[in-house]
């Protein structure tokens, strides 16, 4: 019985890990490129600098288009986020608290680059006002309707989420959005759509003519392209953020990296607090568990058994 | 309880206490000094793990209703919120997530434990039947906790099972209708099914303190099977199987630790980070992993049986796989209550396991050939077990000698393990 | 049955016991310890979190409110009276000598909160009185900020729950409120504009 116990144990906990492994109907995806990211592991942590990075590549790039909804000013000054700050920089009154995300003078001057709405004003009319800590980043688009109809029909999902809400998120979306290519010879695209190997779709139904039968299946020897077309073009290109920092190469594999990087950390802001409390749990417990086994066997010592 | 009190009030308070309401004379003796078979293994600690698993969802999930919004317009955001600003949100969050999960691998290592050692015989059935029941309850509590989040599994997982009671013969309709408040999963459900889900712990923390009464009127089972003879049989409640009981909660904490710390997600689905769209499907909508072998179950009926449509035939067949379980003392009608002994059923419960796993596997499988067959045939092992080998092993098998007494087979099992291992005894060794 | 047999033990075998005994006090107190470890972040969970912590500021714009008007803004969800002040008020607050107040402390969020009462520690311009208008009492909203309202027998605010009188500084004068009306942090950005937090 013990042994077999085991033997259970081992099977309901991979039945368990693999029951999410299941397979998609329809075209299938190029399987993600797993990378190392230093926010990967029991001890890992997002680099500041990249969640730098990655908030500008967000700003200047992404956020023409994608919202990041769950995100206010005040989140990007918290512990382990892009501008957190543990000091004031000098010159600061000696009252500031820059650890707290509201005073934090860099956030500070962050939101007020932004213009939210509020109100309604005294006279029942929206207005809008320079941005504080408080406020939610402001989106690209006031509404579902508009943003769909500024984007040929698809609405570009809010980005908070992102690496969570994708099976293997962080690598997903690095793989996506580098893995732009031209598309295969076989398959012919709609006018504003584009290839990428790793999104999701059936490439089965864009095959030119000529290398499918009558009814619409592919000819013998013809294989069915990997991934699927989405509605966003390749977003990103070398060069085209300008980072601050000259030692960081301006490359869409940098790019790709740092944005990735900072949609981990908005997904998961509390990820660092989350393992150190982690660590200190299971250090207590194993000491716990020692020492209750001792104290077990004792008791037990007591007794023929 | 079964055996005398053996309460002696210490204190003057404690006397006046108990000609009053003797409170504390039940705790002792019911976990006091209560006299339990000395030969339990790590296998019956899961009823501790399991009380433990019951407070830590209600006491998080009590939490998070302080923060928690059920709006289908705010449910998801206020979900967020937890996660991302209310002090330690994140980990009562994810704490009562996997909570949920580990609750599930306590109660089915329980359940497997009755089956091994024939816990569910007389007279403990009533017992096994309450644990039924608790198990029912929990299933309907996960299945409505999941879908506050509100998230793209919790509406299409909703929707694909409260369409389920369409199935029903002329009510049907009606009864989805319902069950939703309206025609389609949308607010009166998200709030009806909140305020349920709140309420069914307290139901399941009821029938727990049932079933722990009908456990005290019997007296432990053990895994010899057989009942105790004399006081040199048990040992008292504590401080034997509180600190057996309070190791092995220790290490089930470390492991739900491991996931609750280093990989929250990983038992949940992607799509559930994803708002609910009502207007978009999920490519493959999978039930929580807890619920897959009954949901493989639901999926192998693909064929029409006399009037019975597959739809309602899956139905029927889900339902009757839990609801067969509250039979089971009666189908089993062996003698011997501990598979120990029983050397031929003992083969036909591990392949059930086996095919419980399987099953499980095959739940979150896409609904195509082989998958099917191997659903009807996983299926289809798993009735025959209760329905046909169980009361025919009653019959046909005989079982290996029992033992004199608990103590009798306690001791010669030590003697045999000093014979065998004059190395020193691996740390895990369970005490039997 | 097996408490006594611990006990009996204990007395027969001391030696050996003492460290025996206590890994069992040693595996008690880790469990104690744990569950206050446990406690204490899910009593946490109820303070304010951090969007309530992210104290939104107010800008209200004065140009409407006359001499000798007064008027009624959320902020925190509460609300903040803010009263402009006529000469005869001025002058009767600021000669109002600290030693007939019930509250001495300005309560004044923009000082240390501990000067004396006097008017000038509790009013930055003179003109504009800015007071939380919530009773240190029972936190009853005081009357006394829109025309017609009982201002009290100091011509201040006047809270009709339990009868505190405010005088025009908001300072406790009668009644059982035990301390003068907060005031918010607040900052003038223009003559006309008030930024509340």
């Amino acid at each position: 019985m013990r042994f077999i116990s085991k033997i259970i144990i081992a099977l309901m906990v991979a039945g368990a890990l693999s029951s999410g492994v299941a397979l998609a109907a329809g075209g299938k995806t190029k399987p993600v490129e797993h990378y190392h990211w230093s926010f990967s592991g029991i001890n890992g942590k997002y680099d500041q600098d990249a969640l730098q990075r990655g908030f500008q590549v967000y700003r200047e790039v992404c956020a023409a288009c994608h919202s990041v909804d769950f995100i206010a000013f005040r989140h990007l000054g918290d512990k382990g986020g892009p501008y957190y700050l543990d000091e004031c920089p000098e010159g600061a009154p000696d009252t500031l608290n820059c650890s707290n995300p509201n005073d934090n003078p860099l956030v500070k001057a962050l939101a007020a680059e932004y213009e939210v709405e509020d109100g309604p004003d005294d006279s029942g009319d929206m207005f809008m006002r320079t941005g504080l800590p408080s406020d939610t980043i402001p989106g690209p688009y006031a509404n579902e309707q508009q943003a769909a109809a500024a984007n040929g029909g698809a609405i570009p999902p809010d980005l908070s989420l992102i690496t969570k809400a994708r099976k293997y998120g962080p690598d997903y979306l690095h793989s996506l959005l580098k893995g732009y290519t031209d598309p295969p010879e076989t398959v012919e695209l709609d006018p504003g759509t584009y290839y990428n190997p790793y999104y999701k779709g059936d490439m089965a139904t864009l095959l030119k003519p000529e290398f499918v039968d009558d009814q619409g299946k592919p000819l013998e020897g013809v294989e069915v392209p990997y991934g699927g077309v989405l509605k966003m073009k390749a977003p990103l290109v070398d060069g085209i953020v300008d980072y601050v920092d000259d030692s960081v190469p301006e490359t869409v594999e940098q790019y790709s990296k740092d944005v990735t990087t900072f949609l981990t950390w908005t997904a998961e802001p509390k990820m660092e607090a989350r393992k150190t409390m982690g660590k200190i749990s299971l250090l207590y417990l194993l000491i716990m568990a020692v020492i209750v086994y001792l104290s077990y066997k004792q008791i037990w010592s007591r007794i023929d058994h | 309880m079964s055996h005398e009190s053996t309460y002696v009030p210490g204190t003057a308070i404690e006397r006046w206490l108990d000609r009053r309401l003797p409170i504390i004379r039940l705790g002792y003796d019911s976990f006091g000094d209560f006299p339990t078979p000395k030969n339990l293994n790590y296998w019956y600690t899961f009823g501790g793990i399991l009380t433990v698993c019951l407070m830590i969802q209600i006491v998080t999930g009590i939490i998070l209703t302080m923060h928690y919004t059920p709006h289908v317009d705010y449910a998801f955001a206020s979900v967020e919120h937890i996660m991302r600003d209310v002090n330690y949100g994140h980990i009562m969050r994810y704490a009562h997530a996997n909570g949920a999960s580990m609750f599930f691998i306590a109660v089915y290592l329980h359940m497997f434990r009755g089956l091994y050692y024939g816990s569910y015989k007389e007279p403990r059935e009533v017992l096994w039947i309450i644990g039924v029941i608790i198990f029912v309850l929990m299933m309907a509590t996960a299945f409505m906790g999941y879908v506050l989040p509100w998230g793209q599994m919790s509406f299409w997982g909703a929707t694909v099972i409260t369409s389920l009671f369409s199935a029903v013969p002329v009510f049907g309709d009606a009864l989805t209708t319902l069950l939703w408040g309206g025609y389609s999963v949308d607010n009166p459900t998200l709030n009806r099914f909140f305020a349920l889900h709140y309420l069914l712990p307290f139901l399941i923390a009821g029938a727990v303190i049932l079933h722990i009464w009908a456990l005290h009127v019997p007296g432990n089972a053990n895994p010899t099977g057989i009942e105790v003879k004399s006081s040199k049989d048990t040992v008292p409640f504590h401080p034997y199987y509180t600190v057996k009981d309070g190791f092995a909660i220790i290490v089930f904490l470390i492991m739900f630790a491991v996931f609750l710390f280093f990989m929250p997600n990983a038992l949940g689905h992607p799509d559930n980070y994803i708002p609910a769209n009502p207007l978009v499907t999920p490519e493959h909508i999978v039930p929580e992993w807890y619920f897959l072998p009954f949901y493989a179950m639901l999926r192998a009926i693909t064929f029409d049986v006399l009037f019975i449509s597959s739809k309602l035939g899956g139905v029927i067949v889900m339902f009757a796989s839990i609801l067969l379980l509250l039979f089971l003392p009666w189908l089993d009608r062996s003698k011997v209550r501990s598979h120990r002994y029983r050397p031929v059923a003992r083969g036909f419960f591990f392949l059930f396991v086996f095919d419980c796993l399987f099953l499980g596997w095959l739940g979150a499988q896409v609904a195509e050939q082989p998958y099917i067959l191997l659903s009807q045939l996983a299926t289809a092992y798993y009735f025959a077990y209760f329905l046909i080998i169980l009361p025919l092993l009653a019959v046909l098998e005989t079982p290996k000698e029992l033992p004199k007494s608990i103590s009798d087979d306690v001791l010669s099992r030590s003697q045999k393990k000093q014979a065998k291992a004059s190395s020193p005894t691996p740390v895990a060794q369970p005490a039997e | 049955m097996n408490s006594v047999t611990q006990a009996e033990q204990g007395h027969e075998e001391q030696e050996g016991e003492t460290r025996r005994d206590f890994i069992h006090l040693l595996a008690v107190a880790a469990t104690g310890f744990a569950g206050v470890g446990v406690v204490l972040p899910a009593i946490h969970q109820m303070n304010p979190d951090a969007s309530v912590r992210a104290l939104a500021t107010k800008t209200v714009d004065l140009s409407a409110v006359d001499v000798g008007q007064a008027i009624k803004v959320m902020w925190q969800g509460k609300p903040v009276f803010i009263r402009r002040r006529t000469e005869a008020e001025i002058s009767e607050a600021a000669e109002t000598p600290v030693n007939v107040l019930p509250d001495q402390l300005s309560r004044n969020e923009n000082l240390s909160g501990s000067e004396e009462a006097t008017d000038a520690n509790r009013a930055t311009t003179a003109e504009w009185m800015v007071v939380l208008g919530v009773c240190t009492h029972l936190g009853c909203v005081p009357l006394g900020t829109d025309d017609g309202d009982n201002r009290g027998d100091f011509n201040g605010w006047f809270c009709p729950c339990h009868g505190s009188h405010y005088d025009i500084a908001g300072r406790i004068r009668k009644g059982p409120a035990p301390e003068n009306l907060g005031i918010p942090p607040y900052e003038f950005v223009s003559d006309t504009t008030l930024r509340i937090g």
